[in-house]
Order: structure tokens, then C-alpha cells, then sequence
């Protein structure tokens, strides 16, 4: 069971139950991977989406992925929405309430909205340190915690990806028990693919925004040669 | 110097001199110009900081029109949508997907009003250490200062617009801060509100007073600084009166034409702060959590109180000030105080003209005592700015207290140690340092 252990990647548990900062692990992966995106897309429709919306998002913004309109409807469509529709859930939020005790989240700006201040990727680290440390805890009523978030309302939906681990609380630590359909590194993979798409998902045209800005600063940049040198020649008797 | 004092325009002979000499018959089409600009004569030694104002001027045209833009598509409304997200955080998303180059409108918005509190800082301490409040432009100032107060609301009112947790809970504290009023106050946080919680009233209002009612009186009063300002000509670093030396045609020896000197001078300006304001919009529009912060990326919900709420960075000096005072005097709370030094820790700009009791103007001639004063002034309003920004604790309640005593000995002091110091001899023309 030792190569399972993924124990370097969690703070002891005791700091955070203190209420000092959490250590997150840093997540690798990359906005401009479109494959990882693709994928992340995939996951997300599969296991967020039937509870919780991205209702910000259309389906068709997932062409932008470099995905065809018959490969969206195909792959990431399943309960007879238009391609134009925002990707909402089926079931109503007030409904929700009821059986979760609390709406889960719109998860379309989540990346943005966990990161903190200072640390625009901060985020992601923190998604990926989450999706990645749930663990069993008869305690809970979903019988799941998590070490990123405790006292979760939500169960671990990626369990069968992951398997199930379980809290050593010796070393603070969790442990695998029971593998899941990934070994502990693809899994970390796929959860960094399904954290790239809700990155991407949170501003879907950060990448165009940066390209478009490099334009901008060089079309500045002669504008400023003209304007320094219109500047000069006009003051050039000013003493 | 404006006025009718100008001759009328005479037309060549061609069309658009005809044209122009019925139209200068009619309107004061030449006096505007040639007043306000081809023959209003500026010192010729305005230095760097003498961009910020027509920067300022600059992000205000920016404001207004992307805010017009953006109007087209924002829904003042705090009803929750099918997929229960408020209708006015949702469409702020709306704008930042769907809208085409909505996002690019939406943060050049974002980014400007930052962009304005620090180019207006920069004006307002160019205005402090060259003394461009003293007699005559007393009114220059006090218009400023209206205009400083007329954007704060300004700024406050447009912050709850995105609907977001920070948004709710900072309008909430601010509000509610009214409440400290003795006996009036409840009932004037509740007809600010429109309501006793920040609802849906409270939006739709500040929505009205952010698009409507303080962009024209920020317009007006902006009109009424310049006008001031171009009666009584500029102030320059060197604090002296050009208008003392004018040659045979009575126009100030150290005068330059505003145009096309200071509008070829002020393009460079513009394209400078434009490649800093890019910078910020492209590479990094959440200004590292500072422009837009990260709470605000939660919808607004008024059953969760975020653990720390903290105002935007361009108002966390005061708010440091407003959570600086912790006594209560004369039988009133402390949060009342608070309040009180809170606006007069802003209001308090409006007296320099008279405060200032120094033989000359601009720091530049002005000893020891003035230079380590208004250092240590802008010491301790970075200090109040960074711990407002921070949650309470109890040194950076004492740190800010400190601050706060200096903040205000500096401008109720300021008749008595802006006397007391050292003064240079004024040289008799400007000096092109």
C-alpha cells in the first residue's frame, strides 16, 4: 500500500483545524493545453454538472476548446439542450436547498473566486488541493470530509475515480484504502484536467486577452516614439 | 484670461470661413479656443507632476464612455435568475461572455477607477507640495475637493453594482455606519437604503446616483475647476506668479501657449499611463486582488457574512482612520467618532488654502520642517491605506491610531509649523529644473 500513499502532498490537518493557512499543492497543469481541457470539459459535464450550473457558460463557448458543434453535442451534451443554452442543471435550486442543505455552488467563476488576493492561481491550487483530499469520516452525515474544506456538504463524486482514503490520524495523513479505478497518478492528472477547465471556464478568454495586450502595449510603444518625438520637436525652443 | 476679449472671426471668403464667421457670431467659438487653449498661457516649467490632471480628465472620458456601454447590458436586480444567481452578478458575467469585447469594456471600467483614485492622488499631492491651493486659487481647490468627495460617492455607489459578497457586505458596513448618527441616524441609513437590509431598493438607487446623478455633478464641477483654474492661470513647481513679468503684448514672460505645448507634452503623458493601464487590464485586471477583489466573485448573499471585509484599496486610509477611533467622548459611541473622523479626515483638504501660512508656495523653497511634515504625511496615509486593508488586530490598531494623531496634527498644525520653518529667496522666474 506504501506507493499509495500520497501523504506528502497534505499539511497536517491539525494546522488547518487551527485555523492557519492551508498548504495547497500547486496545480501543474496549464490554460493552453487544449487536450487537458478538452478532457476537463469532459469530467466536468460527467460529474459537477448534474448538481451544480455553470450558468454563466454556453455550450457552444466549448467550441472554443477546438471541439466541432457535433463533437460538443456528442460528447458533453446529454439532456436535449440547444448548443446556444447556458449549462445550467435540470434540478431547481430551492429544490436543492432542500435536499443538500445548501444550493451547491455555480461553478462558473469558482477558479476566480477561490483565489486570494495576490495569487491569481491561487484558485486552482486550491481546487486541485480539495478534489484531491476527500477522505471517510463516519461523522459526517455524506460520510465524507475533506481536508481542504471541512465539514463539506458535498460527497466525493470522483470516489470511484479515486477509491477511498482515509484519515491516519497518527500523522495527520491520509491514506488510500481502497483504490479506485486510477492509480493515484491519474487520477491527479484528471483532476488537474477537470481544474484547467474550470480556469479556462472562469474568464474563457484570458489567453486572447494576454495575446491581444502584448498588441496593445507594442502599438503604444511607436505611438509613444511619434508622440516623444512630436513632443521634441515642438519643444525644442522652449528653454 | 477667458472671455469675449477676443475679435470675432473673420471669414477668407471660402465656405467653411463663411461658415465659421456665422457660427463665431453666434457662439464664442474663438474666445473657447483661443481662452482655453491656443493663447492661455501655462508656466513653461510644469514638470511630471503636471500630467495627472489632464489624466484625470482622461480616465473620466474613459469612465463615462464604457460605463455608457455597459449600461446597455447591466440589470440593476437582485431577484435571483432560473439558476438562482442575482440577476446583476449574473450580468456582469453576461457582459464579461457574451457581450462581443464586453470584457475589454468591463475592465477598462474596472481598471479606471483605480486608475482614477491614483491619478487624482497624484494631482492632489502635486497640488500639496507646490502650494496650488494658495491664494488666488482657493476656489481651484475647493472645487477639486468637491470633486475628490463627488467621486468617492461615485465610486461607492458603482461598487455595489457587480452584486458580489464584497459589494453587499462593504455597502452594508457603510451604511450602516450612518446608523451611528445620534437620533437621526437609523432613519437615514434606512432612506439610504430604501429598505432595512441592502436589497434590491438599495441597487436599483445606487444605480440611478452612480450612472445619473453623480456623473453630472462630477462633470459640472470638473467644468467649474478648469474654469477656475484658466481665470486664474496655473500654479508651477516653483510657486511663483508668472503673470508679475509680461512682455509688450501683456503675455507672461514665462507662459507657453496650452496649445499646442502642453497638448503635444500631455500625448505623451497619456500614451505613457496608457501602456501602464494596458499593462494592468491585460496581464493582471484583478490588480492582484486589490482592483477587483476575490470575494467579489461570490454572488451577493446576505445570509453569509464574509469573515473580513475590507473596502477597496483607494478607501482603506479612511476606513483605517474610522476603525482608529475607539473612545467614546461626551457620552457618544465610539463608532460615531469614528464616522465623524472619518469625513473630516477627508472634508480637512478643503481648509489648506487657509492653513498653509507659509511666505511662499511650492516646496521647493520651503525648509526642513515642511519637507519632513508632508513626509511624514504620505508616510502615514500609506501606512492607514495598508492597514485597512488588513483585519482589525491590536497593533494595527495602535500603528493606526499613531497614524491618525500625525494625519490630523499635520493639517490642524500646519498654521503654526508651516510658518516656523526655514524659507529659500523665490527666484524671480521660473527655473526649468
Amino acid at each position: 500500500m506504501k506507493k499509495f500513499l500520497i501523504a506528502l502532498l497534505f499539511a497536517p490537518v491539525m494546522a488547518f483545524a487551527a485555523g492557519a493557512a492551508l498548504h495547497l499543492d500547486k496545480w501543474p497543469g496549464s490554460v493552453s493545453d487544449k487536450a487537458a481541457l478538452q478532457n476537463g470539459a469532459k469530467l466536468f459535464v460527467n460529474y459537477c454538472l448534474s448538481c451544480h450550473s455553470a450558468s454563466y457558460m454556453r455550450y457552444k463557448n466549448l467550441m472554443d476548446l477546438g471541439l466541432t458543434e457535433a463533437q460538443v453535442k456528442d460528447n458533453l451534451m446529454f439532456a436535449g439542450e440547444k448548443i446556444g443554452d447556458l449549462m445550467t442543471v435540470a434540478a431547481r435550486y430551492d429544490e436543492q436547498k432542500k435536499w443538500f442543505g445548501a444550493t451547491p455552488p455555480d461553478l462558473t467563476i469558482v477558479a476566480r473566486a477561490r483565489g486570494d488576493a495576490g495569487a491569481p492561481k491561487a484558485g486552482a491550487d486550491w481546487l486541485y488541493t480539495y478534489l484531491r483530499t476527500f477522505y471517510r469520516d463516519d461523522a459526517r452525515p455524506t460520510g465524507w470530509n475533506n481536508v481542504a474544506f471541512a465539514a463539506v456538504g458535498m460527497p466525493h463524486v470522483l470516489w470511484e475515480l479515486q477509491g477511498t482514503q482515509v484519515m491516519n490520524h497518527e500523522t495527520h495523513k491520509l491514506e488510500l484504502a481502497v483504490p479506485g479505478k486510477m492509480s493515484p497518478a491519474e487520477y491527479d492528472k484528471a483532476v488537474s484536467d477537470l481544474v484547467g477547465f474550470m480556469v479556462w471556464m472562469g474568464e474563457p478568454q484570458q489567453e486572447y486577452r494576454q495575446t491581444l495586450g502584448i498588441f496593445v502595449l507594442l502599438f503604444l510603444a511607436v505611438l509613444f516614439v511619434v508622440a516623444y518625438a512630436l513632443k521634441k520637436e515642438y519643444w525644442k525652443d522652449i528653454h | 484670461m477667458a472671455g469675449g476679449i477676443y475679435e470675432k472671426y473673420k471669414s477668407d471668403g471660402s465656405l467653411a470661413g463663411n461658415v465659421l464667421e456665422w457660427v463665431d457670431a453666434r457662439f464664442p467659438a474663438t474666445s473657447m479656443w483661443k481662452g482655453h487653449l491656443s493663447e492661455y498661457y501655462a508656466p513653461k516649467n510644469f514638470n511630471f507632476w503636471y500630467f495627472f490632471g489632464s489624466l484625470a480628465l482622461l480616465v473620466l472620458v474613459i469612465q463615462i464612455v464604457t460605463g455608457i456601454f455597459l449600461v446597455m447590458h447591466y440589470k440593476p436586480d437582485a431577484a435571483l435568475n432560473a439558476a438562482g444567481v442575482p440577476v446583476a452578478f449574473a450580468s456582469v458575467e453576461y457582459i464579461m461572455r457574451d457581450v462581443p469585447g464586453g470584457w475589454i469594456i468591463r475592465y477598462m471600467h474596472s481598471t479606471g477607477a483605480s486608475a482614477f483614485f491614483i491619478v487624482v492622488y497624484l494631482h492632489m499631492f502635486r497640488g500639496l507640495i507646490y502650494g496650488s491651493y494658495r491664494k488666488p486659487r482657493e476656489l481651484t481647490w475647493l472645487f477639486g475637493v468637491g470633486i475628490f468627495l463627488v467621486l468617492m460617492g461615485e465610486a461607492f455607489f458603482g461598487y455595489l453594482l457587480p452584486w458580489g459578497q464584497m459589494s453587499y457586505w462593504g455597502a452594508q458596513v457603510i451604511v450602516n455606519l450612518f446608523g451611528a448618527i445620534p437620533v437621526i441616524g437609523n432613519d437615514l441609513s434606512i432612506i439610504i437604503r430604501g429598505d432595512f437590509i441592502v436589497g434590491d431598493a438599495t441597487l436599483n438607487r445606487f444605480f440611478s446616483f452612480h450612472v445619473i446623478a453623480f456623473p453630472l455633478v462630477l462633470i459640472g464641477l470638473v467644468a467649474a475647476h478648469i474654469l477656475a483654474l484658466h481665470e486664474t492661470g496655473s500654479n508651477n513647481p516653483d510657486g511663483i506668479d508668472i503673470k508679475e513679468k509680461k512682455d509688450e503684448h501683456g503675455i507672461p514672460l514665462d507662459g507657453i501657449p496650452f496649445h499646442p505645448y502642453y497638448t503635444v507634452k500631455d500625448i505623451v503623458g497619456v500614451v505613457v499611463f496608457l501602456m501602464v493601464f494596458s499593462a494592468v487590464m491585460f496581464f493582471a485586471p484583478e490588480g492582484g486582488g486589490y482592483f477587483l477583489e476575490t470575494p467579489n466573485f461570490y454572488p451577493a448573499d446576505p445570509l453569509k457574512t464574509p469573515p473580513h471585509i475590507a473596502p477597496v484599496w483607494y478607501f482603506t486610509p479612511y476606513y483605517s482612520i474610522l476603525r482608529a477611533m475607539v473612545w467614546n467622548f461626551f457620552g457618544l459611541d465610539a463608532k460615531f467618532w469614528g464616522v465623524v473622523a472619518m469625513g473630516a479626515s477627508v472634508v480637512v483638504f478643503a481648509f489648506l488654502p487657509w492653513l498653509d501660512r507659509s511666505p511662499v508656495r511650492s516646496i521647493r523653497y520651503r525648509g526642513p520642517i515642511t519637507k519632513a511634515m508632508v513626509t511624514l504625511f504620505v508616510i502615514c496615509f500609506f501606512i492607514l491605506g495598508y492597514l485597512g486593508t488588513l483585519s482589525p488586530s491590536p497593533m494595527g490598531e495602535l500603528v493606526s491610531q499613531i497614524c491618525m494623531v500625525f494625519y490630523f496634527a499635520f493639517f490642524l498644525g500646519m498654521p503654526w509649523w508651516s510658518r516656523m520653518d526655514k524659507f529659500k529667496p523665490v527666484p524671480e522666474r521660473v527655473t526649468m529644473k
